[in-house]
């Protein structure tokens, strides 16, 4: 397989490495939807999903990719499997920038990397019985071919708590909980090495919830898998990844630990996001931090930093340049000018 | 608090062994099966349960909203003290002293601003016409109401915006205009079914720091359905708990939190990691999530004792005899599980 790789010569230009070996690298992805108007449906602007996005994620880490909606973080989940079309930006897979791939090319690296949907109802198709979901990827990528399939089948099954003779059910024979778990054999199915987790477990119950982290938690230790797992639910997050991305309206505004990121949040908005999280305490009385307004339009996103506009320390600098993400402390980064606030 | 609660405060809604019940083709599902708790004046009662706990049922018949037939309700009574001063039977109401009483002294509010605004009305209109309805108002002078409820709720150029339609909108905007709709008749029983489930956390926030005020402003008594404990936890003064259409645990907010007394209470709280307390430290070990076994059950096959006990760890023979009675365990903490005691005792150990 030829495909066009990166030299090692500029690694990671903004220091955003995390420790050890890397196995992702995002550089300034964006992905802008085109705004059609007038009669001719002319392109008159862009809503720019993903601006920017510069990460990266080492072998076997765990690293949440939280923000609320409209932030871009499942769209920037999308399009480093480019299950849509990145418009600009590389995505550096094991040294091979997964952007420039024919479409042939990609379909081998689409082994490596797979995908977790929200609705474990919407994700599953109904007419296809639980073995053929699962073996549809092993047939594509022609692995375990024979009875071996089968055995492979059952075995996943297992592995993710449903028992071997499922295989010949349909989805509406199962619960959300149970549907879930079927989409995740479904992903582990190939053997992949990278796997985004897009809101997992945001549509079930809260006590299957639990049920389905700890599944994630053990397949991920088992395997060693590498996960990007995107959630709104900051508990969650904090509880199952080594770090956390915050995202808002495209942009990344910070990057830490996770225990770093809840104790000591350096952006504004992290701030203001941990602080409006509901904790199951009554006796805990919090003052909150209360944003004003929404989320601005991604149309016509405020210029400079983008949160300025909620941001209860903003200043008439905030307006003029969009912060660089810098590091502030030791795997800690930050997009905002102001240091003397957080 | 309890206490005070249970004999000193007045009683606003009492529901009293309501049984809603839905014939399908399958065979009756008994959604509601003997639900019994009360609501006073001024208070905020949090409704806990899952997809198929009876939560949503339980309010759509305070409503009388249940679509009839398929569902019926099929015994129980629900006992509003309105401005009548005397305690009605909802159950038993007519339809049309039905009609003065919902959106009037008894309004609600859903989880979806999106699907429940009439997308070809302005939303001026719409909070209009129930102060039409209720208050004998002609148009313009309801659509000044309409005017003063959206400032009332924080809706920023009202004047504006009360001409606007629901599309213009956002989802928190969509959900102060749902709460503007509810409260422009001064209810006594706002029902809140989910109300911030589909909105982002810190919109979430904006909604339940605006709910809050505005409790505290008109005095109403707020009926909270969620499945969220951080929310419960936060908004709500008594709490209770719903599993398998029954009630398996009722008391105050803090006791349900620091002491449960029913095995599902105590699961669903370990099993929700808790904000900060949680968050994974690299290097250490990774804490396990304590989960809940097994599904929701199929409210078309209960199992025939206590609807926990197959998903139970403290289970016993005993749990699937019969159902367990709902005992109280003291102070008005009541809880649905013959095991209470054994619980209780543990808990004093642990403390001693």
């Amino acid at each position: 397989m030829t495909a066009p790789t990166v030299t090692k010569a500029a690694p990671d230009s903004r220091g955003l490495a995390s420790k050890g070996d890397t196995l992702l690298e995002v550089r300034n992805l964006e992905k802008y939807f085109p705004i059609r108007g007038g009669l001719l449906s002319r392109v008159v602007g862009n809503v720019k999903a993903v601006n920017d996005v510069s990460f990266t994620l080492a072998r076997g880490e765990v690293v949440g990719l939280v923000g609320e909606s409209g932030s871009g973080k499942t769209t920037a989940g999308r399009a480093i499997l480019r299950l849509i079309e990145p418009t600009g930006g590389e995505v550096i897979f094991n040294g091979t920038d997964v952007t420039k791939l024919s479409k042939g090319q990609m379909r081998d690296y689409r082994r490596e990397m797979q995908i977790i949907f929200q609705d474990p109802f919407a994700s599953l198709n109904p007419r296809m019985t639980v073995s053929d979901i699962i073996g549809e990827a092993m047939q594509i990528h022609n692995l375990n071919p024979g009875k071996g399939r089968i055995d492979r089948i059952a075995e996943l099954l297992q592995k993710v708590g449903l028992r071997p003779e499922h295989m010949r059910r349909y989805p509406h024979e199962f619960s959300g909980g149970q549907r879930q778990r079927i989409g995740i054999a479904r992903a582990l199915a190939v053997d992949p090495t990278f796997i985004v987790a897009d809101e997992p477990v945001s549509a079930l119950d809260v006590s299957i919830q639990a049920q389905v982290v700890n599944l994630l938690q053990d397949l991920q230790e088992e395997l060693g898998l590498t996960v990007l797992f995107i959630a709104h639910d900051l508990a969650v997050v904090e509880y199952i990844c080594d770090r956390i991305i915050v995202m808002y309206l495209g942009r990344i505004m910070e990057i830490a630990p996770s225990h770093e990121l809840n104790n000591n949040p350096k952006h504004p908005y992290t701030e203001a996001l941990l602080s409006a999280a509901p904790v199951p305490d009554p006796t805990i009385k919090r003052q909150r931090i209360i944003l004003e307004g929404d989320i601005p339009s991604p149309i016509n996103p405020p210029s400079g930093c983008v949160f300025r506009t909620r941001c209860r320390y903003a200043i008439d600098d905030c307006a003029k340049v969009v912060p660089e993400l810098r590091e502030v402390a030791p795997q800690h980064y930050k997009a905002c000018i102001r240091d003397d606030v957080l | 608090m309890t206490d005070h609660a249970t004999n000193q405060a007045e009683v606003l809604l009492a529901v009293n062994g309501l049984k809603t019940y839905f014939n399908t083709d399958d065979g009756v599902v008994k959604s509601v099966d003997g639900v019994t708790f009360h609501i006073n004046k001024g208070e905020t009662l949090g409704v806990v349960g899952e997809s198929g706990s009876g939560k949503s049922v339980t309010s759509l018949s305070i409503m009388r909203l249940i679509p009839m037939p398929p569902g019926e309700i099929a015994g129980g009574e629900i006992l509003f003290s309105g401005a009548g001063g005397k305690a009605q039977d909802i159950v038993k109401m007519s339809e049309a002293g039905m009609r003065k009483i919902r959106g009037n002294e008894i309004s609600m509010i859903f989880q979806e601003p999106m699907t429940s605004l009439n997308p070809v009305y302005t939303v001026g209109d719409q909070i209009a016409e129930a102060v039409m309805l209720h208050q004998d108002k002609n148009r313009k002078d309801a659509m000044g109401v309409a005017t003063d409820m959206l400032r009332f709720v924080g809706i920023p150029a009202p004047e504006k915006r009360v001409n606007e339609y629901p599309h213009q909108m956002s989802g928190g905007m969509r959900q102060r205009v749902m709460i503007a709709m509810a409260l422009s008749c001064n209810p006594a029983l706002l029902i809140a079914d989910e109300p911030t489930t589909a909105l982002d956390v810190t919109i979430q926030a904006q909604i339940l720091d605006l709910m809050r005020k505005l409790q505290k402003d008109i005095g109403m008594s707020i009926l909270f359905i969620t499945h969220n404990l951080g929310v419960v936890a936060e908004m709500a003064d008594r709490v209770v708990v719903m599993y398998g259409g029954r009630v398996v645990e009722e008391g105050d907010v803090i006791e349900i939190f620091k002491a449960p007394r029913h095995p599902y209470t105590m699961g669903l709280l370990n099993s929700i990691p808790r904000p900060g307390v949680d968050a994974h430290v690299p290097g250490t070990p990774r804490k396990r999530l304590e989960a809940i076994p097994g599904n929701v059950p199929n409210p078309l096959n209960l199992p025939p004792g206590c609807a926990f006990e197959p998903r139970c760890k403290f289970a016993v023979p005993d749990c699937s005899k019969a159902v367990p009675p709902l005992e109280d365990t003291g102070g008005g903490h009541m809880a649905r599980c013959i095991r209470w005691q054994d619980f209780a005792k543990a808990d004093q150990e642990v403390r001693a």
